[in-house]
């Protein structure tokens, strides 16, 4: 396979965990709500679906499994954050180390242990093209993945629940009186911010290395929160930065196999590197960030 | 024949306050009902329980003769109760056309159409395209007041609804709701001002700390009368300031450009004015024009370029360039318009809240703070500007909206101000506070201080102040002598339409 | 049924109080329910947990040796928070602090200077600073969320850390494990408790904290930073710099992480080793805010934490838990006690009328 084969392949796969847990922040924060815990329902999410899939040889129940962790540790999160009015950053650190511990937890008997990883699916015709036909080689999460994604876009910009999303995450008193349940719609968002981010997490553990490590997630949920920082809460430019991402991590792959003469560790810095750079120039941009920001984003709200 | 809406001993509690105690309201088909109280009487509290956004602890709510379930707005729409809130309930980031689909049924097109029709049968017109931030207040209450429209209601609450409005905008308005009346909805008009209740409406409901004080036909006793209903002793006296030997220039803007990175705010273009020691300068207009950002460049919450800080001058000296801290050095104080969170910290006591401008009083002794002095500081305050709060341990949070107005009033005065700058002095006060603190403006003024006030009360301006400027869309109009202006000439410049 | 909170007219100060102790029995109650649903000795573990760590001299003295950095990092963190300004690359802050204290001994380490020991503390703590101050810099100047900026940074700082071990500063005795070299004496801290590997570090940590004490009660530029994180707007209409509380808020958190990275390595370590960062800058998170992010309140939240350490250790061994339970048990602690918090600040009745 030719490095640019490879760079087509892989991309899309490297860019879907992050992809979809970012998906599923957008929705989270157009509504208002900041969840910062990203990365331990990543985490469990991972570690469920691993050990699921490994008794049961059923990747279906691994991401339903998987889903259902997300949500419940969401769900305390929604506790915390809509019907406490707790400061939503701490509560969201705090989900975050509660799913990273219960994940190691989990975890823990199946460490290095592997699964087979699922077939791909060749899109027939685009599949066998010369070049770009790696492409259309991927597994059924990454096609899934990006049709939710298409599905987002549609439903934010164009739909009646849409608007009703966004309304609440401007203006949840304006939108209390005209008659919307703020509180229920927030604690919807954050379920499926929650379902969507234990399915990134599963789909990293079983699919795209099929392999039990502790901490595998590596930061990878939090590059999800920045994605929609700097997507500036726009569905397309989200799509745009995981796959950004995705190519960058396997650059570094690439950079380790041709044996660069950087350190492996320089090479996998490079994604929070970039990371860091791609926060700063588009957050000093401050009219663009005020005119796409949540204006109620993170702030505690009650009846 | 049954009244379309009939409420009966409806009460509600919040916490240890009644907002709302055994009110009984008849409201019938084509009629204009007004809901008269001042700021605290309970009548946000009562719209907001016909309207469904809250339940009531008691009592019972009629809809055409039937008894009416509300626990939310939607139920109170599907009635045929529409609502206009005074602090509207839009949303910028959306379009007039996508805020009306939230709640309205109808492809986008149909509502288009639909709002462009309603729009010029009751002179509401307003592109359905344009984004809500760019509109003017004005025009935000139209497309409110069209929203309700296309649901064709029976009833038609408005929340001090010629609040946000200039003088000649308000007829405009009573033009619509008569037209409206005339077409047999039924409208409920909140107010506290009294001429206007008399002018449009039928009958009014009198409100006073929750309850029913009377019901009558506004137009039959005096404004004298309808005042002792409202805040059971007839209106205290205006103050107005007497001429007298003027100061020196205090505060001075020249040519003053302010062009605002914020997409929702307003840029400010050439403003010029000045205020002298034993004057008061009221800056008239409707909230939005550029109040803010007005304020900000004079506190020095905004500062400016050292290029340009001859553009702001205190006492003869150029601060363009200095913040908030070193302009209050130079004896400016400043009472903001929002009081938690910006004039106060609502989770902190009054005594540190006492510190957060009062610092350089004594209170900090090499970086140290001296929790003695800053307690007998507070004490002073609240003795002396009458606050009531169990004293400097209260935080903040926990004052009514008037107590912590005089406390922040008060702060401010304590520092002796040669030039104090007074946005929004009354907003969300009760009318014993109000005429308090418009009093000690003009003692304040007497003693020779500069004092410049930026308020969208029109009645309030022309009682305290010597000279009005306008503020229009970030532009300011030239010094217009109180003695000798009218309403219809301020309001004249409020629409823009002056030159 | 509906639950209906009322704002105090002040904070509640016997509920301040009561909110961590709640917030621990919580989370015993959980852990011991999540424990036997793994099929582990629930109650061994809990005794491993919660009491062992106080049996015995050698048990506290490790607790007093683990107290050290956590109450440092914490306090620092701590100032930060409650300006708003969050900080959650303490160990980031930590690596890089350990990593500058040891370039000293690593590249001397035949030294015999006494001054070797005070140039390590301050390169560390000032590279801690440093490495938090570029999260500052770039929120002050381009705008960057500092929680995100500062948990890259500390991705990167691990990295940074395996490859300094694992290649240049690798020890060409050390059997190829990644860890530098042994340190000389003088880049050693003294032990303050002999016998026991107790040094003066917790001595340091305790001066900070009164330290910490009178910047948040006395001064007026911990009011200032208070002001900042309660109402951001108040503080601009002040004159309050955002910007100073910013630098201030990252500086101090990093400063003291840096310290307490510098203390890891001149202390129970003697060396670079990768388990310089065992999450000691993630948990004083937790710290700083079981310890109501007030000084005092800290210096006991730290002493409870360092004791869930030890007592995690004891676990491993005597109940077949795995050294995650420790953090499956620190996040239920944090959980617990935001959820409680809000009965400080508000009275909650149930009513039973009305719909929900």
């Amino acid at each position: 396979m030719t490095i640019l084969a490879f760079i087509l392949a892989g991309t899309l796969a490297a860019a879907t965990p992050m992809l979809l847990a970012a998906l599923g922040e957008l929705i989270v924060e157009r509504s208002g709500v900041l969840n910062l815990g990203i990365e331990g329902m990543m985490a469990l999410g991972a570690a469920i679906g691993f050990v699921v899939t490994y008794q049961t040889q059923n990747p279906y129940l691994g991401f339903a499994a998987a889903a259902l962790g997300g949500i419940a540790l969401s769900m305390v999160f929604a506790t915390l954050a809509l019907a406490l009015t707790a400061n939503q950053v701490a509560a969201g650190l705090a989900i975050g180390v509660l799913g990273q511990g219960m994940s190691s937890l989990l975890g823990k008997p199946l460490e290095s242990q592997t699964l087979n990883a699922p077939d791909k699916l060749g899109i027939p015709g685009l599949a066998d093209l010369p070049v770009i036909g790696p492409l259309f080689d991927q597994d059924i999460v990454v096609y899934l993945t990006l049709a939710l994604a298409v599905a987002i876009w549609a439903v934010l910009n164009h739909s009646k629940l849409g608007l009703i999303i966004r309304a609440v995450g401007e203006n949840p008193s304006a939108a209390r009186a005209v008659g919307f349940p703020v509180l229920r719609i927030r604690l919807a968002a954050i379920a499926f911010g929650g379902a969507l981010a234990g399915m990134a997490g599963a789909y990293a553990s079983t699919i795209y290395t099929p392999l039990w490590a502790d901490g595998m997630i590596a930061g990878r949920g939090w590059i999800a929160v920045a994605l929609v920082v700097f997507g500036t809460w726009q569905t397309g430019r989200i799509v745009f930065g995981a796959l950004l991402f995705g190519a960058l991590s396997l650059g570094g792959l690439i950079g380790q196999a041709a044996g660069v003469g950087l350190p492996s560790q320089f090479l996998a810095s490079i994604p929070y590197i970039v990371t860091i750079l791609m926060l700063a120039v588009i957050s000093s941009n401050r009219r663009r960030m005020r005119l796409n920001t949540i204006a109620s984003l993170g702030q505690p709200f009650s009846n | 024949m049954t009244p379309l809406l009939q409420l009966s001993g409806v009460s509600k509690r919040y916490g240890g306050v009644h907002a709302n105690s055994g009110i009984d309201l008849t409201v019938d088909a084509g009629s204009i009902h007004a809901i008269l109280g001042e700021n605290g009487a309970g009548k946000s509290t009562l719209m907001k329980l016909i309207y469904g956004v809250e339940v009531p602890d008691e009592g019972q709510i009629l809809w055409k003769g039937q008894p009416a379930h509300l626990s939310s707005p939607s139920d109170a729409r599907r009635l045929g109760i529409g609502m206009v809130f005074q602090h509207f309930s839009l949303f910028e980031t959306l379009t007039v056309v996508q805020n009306m689909a939230l709640i309205v049924p109808g492809s986008k097109a149909d509502l288009s159409a639909r709002i462009r029709e309603l729009g010029e049968a009751f002179g509401l017109s307003v592109d359905p395209r344009a984004m809500v931030h760019s509109l003017s207040v004005g025009e935000r209450q139209r497309v409110e007041i069209l929203r309700c429209l296309l649901l064709n209601p029976s009833l038609l609450i408005l929340d001090e609804p010629t609040s946000v409005l200039p003088p000649q905008s308000v007829a405009l308005l009573f033009d619509t709701l008569r037209a409206l009346k005339d077409k047999g909805i039924a409208i409920l008009f909140i107010s506290h001002k009294l001429e206007e209740i008399r002018d449009l409406c039928d009958t009014a409901t009198i409100l006073r700390q929750g309850k029913v004080t009377a019901q009558l036909d506004p137009r039959e006793g005096s404004a004298r009368d309808l005042a002792t209903l409202m805040i059971g002793r007839p209106m205290p006296p205006a103050v107005h300031p007497t001429p007298h030997g003027l100061g020196d220039q205090r505060l001075e803007l020249t040519g003053l450009d302010y062009a605002n990175d914020d997409p929702f705010g307003v840029s400010l273009k050439d403003i010029s004015l000045y205020v002298r020691g034993g004057e008061i300068l009221g800056i008239a207009g409707i909230s939005g024009n550029g109040q803010q950002e007005l304020a900000a460049l004079i506190s020095g919450e905004i500062t400016l370029p050292a290029s340009r800080r001859d553009v702001v001058r205190l006492m003869g000296q150029p601060v363009g360039d200095l913040g908030a801290a070193k302009r209050r050095t130079r004896r400016f104080a400043f009472v903001p318009e929002d009081r938690l969170g910006r004039g106060a910290v609502p989770d902190m006591s009054l005594a540190d809240n006492a510190l957060l401008t009062s610092h350089s009083r004594g209170l900090v002794q090499k970086g140290f703070i001296r929790r003695q002095a800053e307690r007998a500081f507070t004490a002073d305050v609240i003795a002396r500007f009458d606050v009531r709060t169990p004293g400097p341990q209260a935080e903040a949070g926990a004052l009514s909206g008037g107590n912590l107005q005089k406390f922040i009033m008060g702060r401010e005065m304590m520092l002796e101000p040669e030039v104090l700058l007074v946005a929004q002095p009354t907003w969300g006060v009760d009318i014993g506070a109000a005429s308090d603190i418009r009093q000690r403006l003009v003692a304040m003024r007497n003693e020779g201080a500069a004092i410049l006030v930026i308020s969208e009360e029109i009645d309030e301006l022309f009682e305290i102040c010597d000279r009005l400027q306008v503020l229009h869309k970030g532009r300011l109009s030239p010094s217009l002598d109180v003695a000798t202006t009218t309403v219809d000439e301020v309001g004249t410049w409020m629409i823009g339409a002056a030159t | 049924m509906k639950l209906v909170f009322e704002r105090r007219e002040a904070a509640s100060r016997s509920a301040t109080l009561a909110t961590p102790l709640i917030a621990l029995g919580l989370t015993i109650l959980t852990s011991l329910i999540l424990f036997a649903a793994l099929g582990k000795p629930a109650g061994q573990a809990l005794y491993s947990l919660l009491l062992e760590p106080f049996d015995g001299w050698y048990n506290i003295s490790e607790l007093l040796l683990k107290m050290g950095p956590l109450m440092l990092i914490a306090q620092g963190l701590a100032i930060g928070f409650r300006a708003n300004v969050f900080n959650i690359g303490a160990e980031g802050q930590l690596i890089i602090g350990a990593i500058c204290a040891s370039a000293l001994p690593v590249y001397f380490p035949e030294g015999t200077s006494p001054l070797m020991l005070p140039a390590m503390i301050v390169m560390g703590a000032v590279g801690g600073a440093v490495w938090a101050g570029l999260a500052a810099g770039l929120r002050t100047r381009f705008n960057a969320n500092e929680i995100l900026v500062t948990l890259m940074l500390t991705l990167i700082a691990t990295q940074v850390l395996n490859y300094l071990l694992l290649g240049p500063w690798k020890d060409p005795h050390g059997f190829n494990f990644p860890q530098s070299v042994m340190f000389p004496d003088v880049a050693l801290l003294p032990i303050l408790l002999p016998g026991t590997r107790v040094n003066i570090s917790v001595l340091a940590a305790l001066i900070v904290s009164g330290l910490a004490y009178v910047l948040m009660r006395h001064r007026f530029s911990g009011y200032q930073l208070l002001v900042g994180g309660l109402a951001p707007r108040a503080a601009r209409y002040a004159g309050f710099s955002e910007d100073r509380a910013v630098l201030m808020s990252l500086l101090f958190g990093g400063l003291a992480a840096g310290f307490a990275g510098a203390c890891e390595v001149a202390g129970p370590l003697g060396q670079l080793q990768r388990s310089v960062s065992t999450g000691y800058g993630y948990s004083a998170i937790i710290v700083a805010y079981l310890g109501g992010l007030n000084p005092l309140g800290i210096v006991i939240s730290a002493f409870l934490m360092a004791a869930l350490f030890i007592g995690g250790d004891n676990a491993m061994v005597s109940a077949d838990l795995p050294v995650a339970a420790v953090f499956v048990f620190q996040g239920l602690l944090l959980v617990f006690y935001l959820g409680s918090l809000t009965f400080i600040r508000h009275r909650v009745t149930f009513s039973w009328q009305g719909p929900a």
